[in-house]
């Protein structure tokens, strides 16, 4: 397993990502909230760029004791990374699909090695 | 620029190109060699009121081209000139190209539109493109009748000299101010033969029925030029039976195939394929999941009450298959079983005609067509273009025109 130089850790802020090209693989890398994640950079849709369009917050529906809806708001928990090309919107701590939990991208290990962050492929 | 997410949060992007957001569709292209094939994408899309200044130069009627730029004079795009209003197109930027295209450069010299055009074009690997309005779907929805006819008629002059005249690539099919039958019949003999023109368009969204004795000039005259007709559909949020709906998906969802299910209807039933036999007709952008259900609903009902249609010489859904779809937005079900039924049910192989209907947020690239497991290489090169290059007549150069016969 060969380990790709994603950024020096002080250049790659948290709230940001990088994506990383190294012969065919094509990998997002984000750093959100003091962690990191790497997914492979191709929609499960048609192939666009998964990991380089807004990242989002769940959209959640507030729903009240009486079962009426009383509005929405963004989730204070479940972030999600979103395809640029359609909107399909992945999560951001397992690369799974949000609307089909069955179908997930490729996660990648990311590695810090002092003030270097590094993917694993 | 900044865009507003989530949670308060911005997110600064300071350049946008669209050809390089579309990257992985290049690489798509050259993986399955479409330089080898014709590929025509028979439904594309550009924003036509980011020329809006353009086209009232081209508006016939003086005093509505006063009022039209003096309501555009802003910048405002049409506001209180163009029907049409609340619609999440971009899904709150989660579609980034909308937001962004405000930033996109193009080259010096070229149409905006052009250029931009051709940009996406070169990387999916599309030879040509049939370019139609974005805002302009909803004109029909115009309350005057005579605003649809001068803002289309601008719309129509201006799009033959100053885009279609510029590239040979780019073609549209002519919008037809349709609530009014008598400019429809002279948009028809104004453009016939006209560079780029390569048919003639319905927006859907209207209401109007299509088999009224008042559109049967229309109709011949378009017989006669031997292009096709499109229906073009469209959603409406501000219809009633839509505003029971409170999400845009709902909206989309039914209204893209309703329209276009009405004059289907009306089509079929009133035996317009057998009053004009040699009149090629097009449906453009329902998808295909409704066609299975309209030839299974038509042709039950009629067996019972063909009485009512004594103008049918065969089943309805005969007609329906006769006639001609784009691919998008193409349903890609769980069960590829069902996409497969389909297609044999529309005899897609002859029928289909490949659209992308880009830059809008549900586009389609070439490859929903060219992965497909049940299709064998030449039925997929049919409707990625063979299909198209026969129905329009199109010249595409000796080199790749050997691949389609
Ligand atoms: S390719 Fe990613 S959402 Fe369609």
């Amino acid at each position: 397993m060969a380990e790709v130089f994603v950024a020096k850790f002080a250049e790659f802020p948290d709230g940001e990502r990088k994506i990383v090209q190294h012969g065919a693989h094509d990998i997002g890398v984000f750093h959100w909230e003091g962690q990191f994640y790497a997914y492979a950079n191709v929609c499960l849709h048609q192939g666009g760029p998964a990991c380089e369009g807004l990242i989002m917050h769940q959209v959640e529906d507030v729903i009240g004791p009486d079962k009426t809806l009383v509005g929405q708001k963004f989730s204070d928990t479940q972030v999600n990374f979103v395809c640029p090309w359609h909107g399909y919107e992945y999560d951001m701590k397992t690369g799974e699909c949000v609307p089909d939990r069955r179908l997930r991208l490729k996660k990648y290990n990311v590695v810090r090695r002092g003030d270097d962050v590094f993917v694993s492929i | 620029m900044d865009l507003p997410l989530s949670s308060d949060r911005t997110w600064r992007v300071d350049e946008f190109d669209s050809g390089k957001a579309l990257a992985h569709a290049a690489k798509q292209a050259k993986q399955r060699n479409y330089d080898q094939f014709p590929i025509i994408d028979v439904d594309s899309h550009h924003y036509e009121l980011e020329s809006f200044n353009e086209i009232l130069e081209y508006m016939p009627d003086p005093v509505l081209k006063q009022l039209a730029k003096m309501a555009n004079s802003g910048n405002s795009k049409g506001v209180g000139v163009m029907p049409g209003g609340v619609g999440y197109q971009d899904m709150g930027g989660r579609a980034i190209r909308y937001p962004l295209r405000r930033i996109e450069k193009t080259e010096p010299g070229v149409h905006r539109d052009v250029s931009l055009t051709r940009r996406w074009m070169d990387v999916m690997g599309i030879d040509i493109a049939v370019l139609f309005p974005s805002p302009m779907l909803q004109l029909g929805l115009h309350p005057q009748v005579e605003a649809e006819v001068s803002l289309a008629t601008a719309y129509n002059r201006w799009l033959s000299e100053r885009v279609l005249a510029e590239e040979s690539r780019i073609r549209s099919m002519i919008y037809l101010p349709f609530n009014d039958p008598d400019a429809s019949y002279r948009m028809v003999k104004e453009f016939a033969g006209k560079k780029g023109v390569c048919g003639f368009m319905i927006t859907s969204v209207r209401f109007r029925p299509v088999h009224h004795n008042s559109y049967m000039k229309v109709y011949s005259a378009i017989e006669e030029t031997g292009l096709p007709l499109a229906f073009h559909a469209g959603y409406n949020w501000g219809e009633q039976s839509m505003g029971m709906m409170n999400k845009f998906i709902a909206v989309h969802a039914l209204g893209f195939v309703w329209y276009n299910m009405v004059h289907m209807t009306n089509w079929v039933l009133n035996a317009m394929p057998e009053r004009f036999p040699k009149l090629k007709v097009i449906w453009i952008e329902s998808g295909l999941a409704w066609l299975p259900f309209m030839i299974q609903r038509l042709d039950n009902e009629y067996m019972m009450r063909s009485s009512e249609c004594p103008g049918l010489k065969k089943l309805p859904g005969e007609y329906i298959t006769d006639m001609f779809y784009t691919s998008q937005p193409m349903e890609i079900p769980r069960d590829m079983s069902l996409l497969e039924s389909t297609f044999k049910c529309i005899k897609a192989e002859s029928q289909l005609l490949y659209s992308s209907d880009y830059p809008h947020w549900d586009f389609d690239l070439p490859s929903t067509i060219y992965d497909l497991p049940f299709l064998k290489e030449k039925a997929k090169r049919d409707i990625l273009g063979g299909n198209a290059v026969k129905l329009f007549n199109l010249d595409i150069g000796a080199g790749k025109r050997t691949k389609v016969a």
